[in-house]
Order: C-alpha cells, then structure tokens, then sequence
C-alpha cells in the first residue's frame, strides 16, 4: 500500500546548478521557463550578483532548487574558493551555459573545466548538460556545423575532468543541446533536464500508459503548470510515427506558454496564477483536451473525434486524478481507494496491484533513466 | 480551418501584371450604398464590385518613405514577423498584394515619392476602385512635412473621391512613452481637423487610429478600416448583439482565421485586451490544429466510417478558468474562413452549452444568408 512508501514520498529536493561566463544568458532562460518573462523582457535583466534561488515544484514531489549562479569573474572565483564544497556539494545537475557568441571560446573551456573539476570533487555522480545558447545570432546555415564543433571541444574537456566514458568512477555522459529564448529549442533542452530530474517517471508513464488505454487516446502528454515544461509523454506508435511535428512538445510548451500570457493580461492576473480549469479543441479530425492532473501538472489529451468518447474520458481524468495525486502530494496515512472511480473506469479495468508493484520496483531505482520514446 | 499560408504575391517587378491590376481598377463599378448605409457617415459599406475585381476590398497605403507601409501590409496580411521589417527595402513602385481569405483583401502600396498628380499616372486607375486610402505617418519622426502632404491627399480624393475613405494610421507608437503618444495623437488629429475645417471640409471621411506593428494594434485598425467597407457590417453586428444577450456573451468577435482580421463585432464598448485574447485563442487553436490535424490510419476498420461521421464538425474551442469569477472564452468556427470568438459573462459554460450551441447555430445560419453561402 501506498503507505509502505512512505519513503519515497517525502520530497526529493534537487540541488540544479546554472552556471556559465556573465552574460550567457542564464538568468534570461530562467526568467522565461520559470517566472513568465517573454523573450523581449529579458533586456531589462541586470547581472546576477552571487546566486539567485528559486524552487520549483514538480511531479512526483520533485523540488527543484535552482542555483542561477553570477557569472562574473568574482562571483566565480568564489565559488571556486572558499563557497566551494557549499556549492558543489550534493548536485544532481549543473547546467553550463556557452554564449555561441563569444570571441574567448578557450578562456570560456578553461573557466568550465575548473568548474567541472569542483562538480566531480564533491559530486562526481551529478549531470551535466550544456546548452550552446543564442543560437538565433548563427545564421541558420551554420548552426549545426557551428554547434558539433563547439560540443566537440567542450565534450573532450568534459571527458579530461571525469565526465563520460566507459571504466570504474566515470561520470556520467554529458549532454548537449543548442539552444536561443527566440525560439522552442529553450523548452526542449529544460524539458531533458526535468526528465531526467523527475523522481518516478517510470511508475508515472505506467499510470498514464493505462489511462491512454482506457480514453483511447492518440496521445497524452504530461506538463508542468507554471512553466509549461513536459514532464513526460506517451504515444501511440502510430503517432509517433506519423505525426509530422516531431517537436510537438516543445511547441506545445511554448504555445500554452503565450496563451497563459495573454490570459494574464486580459485578466489582469499575475502570469503565475492565469491557469485554466480547462481547455478544450474539437474538430473533425481530433479531440483535445486539457485538464489538471494534480496539483502541478496539466495533461493535454489528444483524441480522436466523437463526443462520447470525449465525455468518457473527461470522466476517467477526473477520475485518475486521485491515484496521480498519490504520487504529487505526500500524505501520512494509507489511501482509501473510491471504489466508484474504479468502477467507473469503463472500457478497461483498473488494476491496483499492477500499481502497487510499480511503485515497489521503483523504490528501489534512482530515477536514473533519460527520456525515450514510448510506443 | 485552413492551414495554408496567405498567398504571396508582392511583385513589383513585373510591369505587366501591374498593368492588369490598374486596368482592373479601370473597368470595376460601384454599387451604390443603400440608404441605411449611407446614414452612418463613415460606414461606406462600398465593396468595390468589380466584374474581375469579384468582392475584394482594396485599400491603398500612402505616406512617407520609411513611414511602415510595406511593414504593415507584411505583417498583416503575409505573417511577416515584426522584427524582419527591418530588412524591408524601399518600395519603387505602386505594389499590390492580395490575400486570399473570407475575402480576397487587396492591399497596395504607393511608394512615399510617387507624386500621383504627375501626368504620368491615371489617378482614375489608380483611385477608381480604392474603398480606403490608409495614411500612414511615423509618429517617431518628423511629421509637419508629412501632414501638408495628407492634407492635399484629403482635399484631392474629397473632391475627385467623395466616396472613399482616409484612414490615418499614427503609427511606430511602440517606442513612444504613453504621454508623448497621446499628445502626438491628439497633435496630429487637432491639426488636420483644423485645416479641414479652414479649408470647408468638415465632413472628410477622416479617421485616426493609433497603431503598431509590435502589437494587435495594427490588427484591429485595419480591422475596423475593413468593417467600414463591408455592406453586411450593420447587419452582422445586430446579428452579434441578439447573439450576445440570449448568451450571456460579453463581447463576440467575428474573426477571419487566417489574417485575424475581424470583420465584424457586437458593439458594446471595448477594451483593446479582449480582441487580444480572443485573437489569441486563434492562435492556440489553429497551432495545435497544424500539430495533430492529420488523417491517421483506420483502426479495427471502425475509423473509416467515423471519420465521415464526423469530418464536418465544426471546430470548437473553449477555455475555462481556474479562479472562479472569471470569464471563459468561447471559439467556433462559421464556415473554413470565419470564426467567432467569444468573451462568456459568467464562468459555468456546462449548464448553458446547449442554448449556446442553439443561438450560435441559428447565427451561423443567419451569417450563410447574409453572405449567400450554399
Ligand atoms: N540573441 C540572444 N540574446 C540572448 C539570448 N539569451 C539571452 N540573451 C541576451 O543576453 C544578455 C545577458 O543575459 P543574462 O541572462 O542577464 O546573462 P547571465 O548569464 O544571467 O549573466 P550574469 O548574471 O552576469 O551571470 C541579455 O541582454 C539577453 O537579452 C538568446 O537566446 N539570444
Ligand atoms: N518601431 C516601429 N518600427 C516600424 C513599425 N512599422 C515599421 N517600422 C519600421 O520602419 C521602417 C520602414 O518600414 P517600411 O515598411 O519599409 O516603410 P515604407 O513606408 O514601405 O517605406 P518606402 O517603401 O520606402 O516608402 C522599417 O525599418 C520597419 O522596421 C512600427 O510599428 N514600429
Ligand atoms: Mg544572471
Ligand atoms: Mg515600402
């Protein structure tokens, strides 16, 4: 039962570093994932004096707890120093952050490399990934080869200080993504990170595996509220295979993005606190749905058309959404199923055993597992 | 809805086409604005009828080089992201672009130098068939030069054009603070309306907007600058104003999908947020329409036959807010060009969908009448 679990309920706080020269752009992608900036607003961001914190709630009691470190070279030089095991200690991920711009690109692998040197120090089991930012400034012609040599160098470094490779105390692999605030590949490299940050996407996806069977749905996709990032994703192969937006995800993400903007100033809202009850999409070829799941996440559900079928699996979200919030929000006391939300989950039934034994086997994995594609 | 980009054809090289047009403009006849229209003293409700111009609506932008004239028919009717304006070039000749849609917006640009009294140009080619002439001036700039030159344009088309529109766009106000681009506003209007009324003619069929291609600004001025020119428009908004009080709706929008244009509206008072959201909501519809609009294969045989049962389902949209108290939004479509889109009053749409789904079904069949689709 849910209460033997108790273990893994109590919230995961994950230490995320974001580190890189002054001036990257850090802070400006973190004001855009996470407090609603639009791209054109970051101009006004000052630089970043020691380190700003911000903690985010995520699935499955994930606290996300983000360093966006200054990047100045004193700040730097401190850390490196004497704030050196406060800060590299206990990581799960750093980002670091290379301005594609930069005419000092050796001084810039020189600086990541004693920053590296510190992570693998005092926490050689942490992730790396490093973001190519400002990729809008490269014309579009010369992005990839620009990208691939840039990765390469800094991927040799990685390797020199620890990070990836095969044999005994490796780090792990390091991964890179290209990335601007003008476009989506922003949402794209953030959505790895929280991937690879959330504690149960393995019990997660099998929840949402069985309730896309019971909706019959083409598609469901499992995202954060205030930043709009997915979590994860389960597709039939048929779309997988056939949809032509292989970057849906990240095009969702900054779609929902600016409708909550919008809504924000229509309202007059906060942008943080705009959210929809629902939103819905019906047309000929396919249903969409948008609904809450639990208390940070949205699931958008894509459907084929027909009314019935969407008001039955309106009814199964509502539904599930006591057996998701399991997962979210920790709780003391052993659960009472609703048996009348089991019954009601129509075309298939629901089996809670099947739960119970995710949730046991995945007590015993470190969410160690990165994004895949699921069919 | 359709999911094609607007046609492109900005070609100012090609002198023949450019023939064509203004022969076009040449040959096209008017009908005359009933009487009911011709009460409203702007509303011209004169779609140019030409016998091969069909029901296009043609507006012409005028004004100084560098004033946005190329930047808004771009942004407007081709997508064209604000920010790539700035590698806009000069425009050499009279160009026109057409946007095919709801209905085939023609939109043309007579480059700032042209001086169209020359005899070099037939001013009946090129105003003849004109609903609105927009007159564009920057507001960041200059613009005492720019006036003198809007001032004879009025007087000209006054009396050679009675029938056509002068749209003056105040434009580039992204970069101006709220109190500068007021009194600039007010400025320039003041002016003109002076002048005018020095030189008789009060009765111009001058209007001013405020506008910016860095926001829907732009949208909703040529927006109204297109209603005026719609013959249906009184109909539509008394159409939209029954829809509006047997709904319980705030504000409804007629939308034209692919440039959100919107051709008409019910006509309780405003605020510039609620076309924004609503012209919003098209967005997300029609971007996640592009992403999961697509013909999947059969499954169990069964998918064949729902997919004609249900093909023709209008698109509907609907948002709902989390915060009790405020509004929900409302969108569906009219026929594969027109949208409404709605602002709902209260926030329960479930109890009241089907009397939604009654009235807005007996508008839609108003709106074919109006429009004689089959
Ligand atoms: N062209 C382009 N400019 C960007 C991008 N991201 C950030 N910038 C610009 O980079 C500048 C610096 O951004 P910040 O986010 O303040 O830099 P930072 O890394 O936080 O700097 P420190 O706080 O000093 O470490 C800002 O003026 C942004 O406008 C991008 O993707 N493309
Ligand atoms: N800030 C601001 N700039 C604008 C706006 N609209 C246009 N511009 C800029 O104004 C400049 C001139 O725009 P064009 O559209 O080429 O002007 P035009 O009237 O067609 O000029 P000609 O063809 O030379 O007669 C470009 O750099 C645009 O980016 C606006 O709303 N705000
Ligand atoms: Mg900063
Ligand atoms: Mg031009």
């Amino acid at each position: 039962m849910m209460s033997t679990g108790s273990s893994s309920k109590r919230q995961k706080q994950r230490k995320v570093l974001l580190m890189g020269k002054s001036g990257a752009g850090k802070s400006s992608m973190r004001s855009i994932v996470f407090s609603n900036y639009v791209a054109k607003d970051v101009r006004r961001l000052g630089a970043t004096i020691d380190v700003e914190h911000s903690n985010i709630r995520f699935m499955g009691n994930l606290m996300l707890n983000l360093w966006d470190c200054g990047g100045q070279d004193g700040f730097t030089e401190s850390y490196l120093t004497h704030q050196r095991s406060h800060v590299f200690a206990s990581v799960a991920v750093l980002i670091f952050v290379f301005d594609v711009e930069s005419r000092e690109f050796n001084a810039d692998l020189i600086n990541y490399a004693s920053i590296i040197r510190a992570l693998y120090e005092h926490s050689p089991g942490a992730k790396i990934f490093v973001l190519i930012h400002k990729m809008d400034l490269i014309a579009s012609q010369h992005r990839t080869s620009m990208f691939n040599e840039r990765s390469e160098h800094i991927r040799q470094v990685s390797h020199d200080e620890g990070f990836g490779g095969k044999g005994e105390g490796r780090g792990k692999e390091v991964e890179f993504w290209g990335t601007s605030i003008w476009d989506q590949s922003l949402y794209k490299a953030w959505t790895r990170v929280i991937y690879f940050l959330v504690p149960n996407a393995g019990v997660i996806e099998g929840l949402l595996r069985q309730l896309a069977d019971v909706v019959e749905a083409h598609e469901l996709i499992l995202y954060e509220r205030t930043t709009c990032l997915m979590v994860t994703h389960i597709s039939r192969p048929y779309e997988t295979e056939g949809n032509k937006h292989p970057d849906r995800f990240e095009k969702l993400s900054a779609i929902l993005k600016a409708h909550k903007q919008s809504v924000a100033k229509h309202t007059g809202m906060p942008a943080g606190s705009a959210n929809f009850a629902e939103l819905q999409i019906k047309t000929g070829e396919f249903m969409f749905l948008i609904t809450r799941l639990t208390e940070n996440t949205n699931l958008a559900v894509v459907l084929p058309s027909g009314e019935a079928r969407y008001n039955a699996a309106r009814i199964n979200i509502a539904l599930a959404r006591e057996q998701f919030g399991e997962l979210d929000i920790p709780t003391g006391k052993s659960v009472q199923r609703d048996r009348a939300a089991e019954a009601a989950m129509t075309s298939r039934s629901y089996d809670p055993k099947m739960y119970e034994e995710m949730m046991r086997r995945h007590q015993d994995e470190d969410g160690e597992r990165v994004g895949s594609s699921y069919g | 809805m359709p999911r094609n980009a607007p046609s492109k054809d900005i070609d100012t090289s090609n002198n023949e086409r450019l023939m064509r047009y203004l022969q076009d403009l040449h040959q096209a006849d008017h009908p005359d604005p009933s009487p009911e229209h011709a009460a409203s003293r702007f509303h011209t409700g004169r779609v140019p009828n030409g016998r091969q111009s069909g029901n296009k609506p043609r507006l012409m932008l005028m004004g100084q080089r560098r004033s946005g004239k190329s930047s808004i028919s771009g942004v407007v009717f081709h997508k064209l992201p604000p920010s790539e304006t700035l590698y806009l070039e000069t425009t050499t000749q009279i160009s026109q672009s057409s946007m095919h849609s709801f209905m085939d917006f023609q939109i043309a640009e007579l480059p700032g130098h042209i001086d169209f009294f020359s005899p070099d140009f037939d001013q009946a080619d090129i105003f003849g068939n004109i609903g609105a002439v927009i007159w564009i001036i920057d507001a960041q700039d200059q613009y005492l030069d720019a006036l003198t030159q809007l001032l004879n344009t009025i007087t000209y088309l006054a009396q050679e054009w009675p029938n056509i529109n002068v749209e003056v766009f105040v434009h580039k106000v992204d970069g101006l603070s709220e109190d500068f681009k007021n009194d600039t506003f007010r400025d320039i209007r003041q002016r003109i309306q002076d002048e005018l009324s020095d030189l008789g003619y009060d009765n111009a069929p001058v209007s001013f907007h405020q506008t910016s291609i860095y926001d829907h600004s732009i949208f909703e001025a040529i927006s109204k600058v297109i209603q005026k020119l719609l013959p249906q428009l009184p109909t539509l908004e008394s159409l939209l104003n029954s829809l509006c009080s047997s709904c319980r709706i705030q504000k409804a929008y007629l939308f034209d999908i692919l440039s959100k244009i919107y051709i008409a509206s019910d006509t309780s008072p405003q605020d510039t947020t609620s076309y924004e959201v609503c012209s919003d909501l098209i967005d997300v519809v029609v971007d996640v329409g592009e992403i999961y609009g697509w013909a999947r294969p059969p499954v169990d045989g069964k998918t064949g036959d729902q997919r004609t049962e249900f093909n023709n389902h209008a698109c509907e949209s609907m948002v709902t807010m989390e915060k009790k108290g405020h509004k929900y939004l409302y969108l569906r479509e009219m026929n594969s060009y027109l949208a409404l889109v709605c602002i709902m009053s209260d926030d329960n749409p479930m109890e009241r969908k089907v009397l939604i789904d009654y009235n807005v079904g007996v508008f839609q069949e108003a709106l074919s009448k109006v429009f004689q689709w089959k």
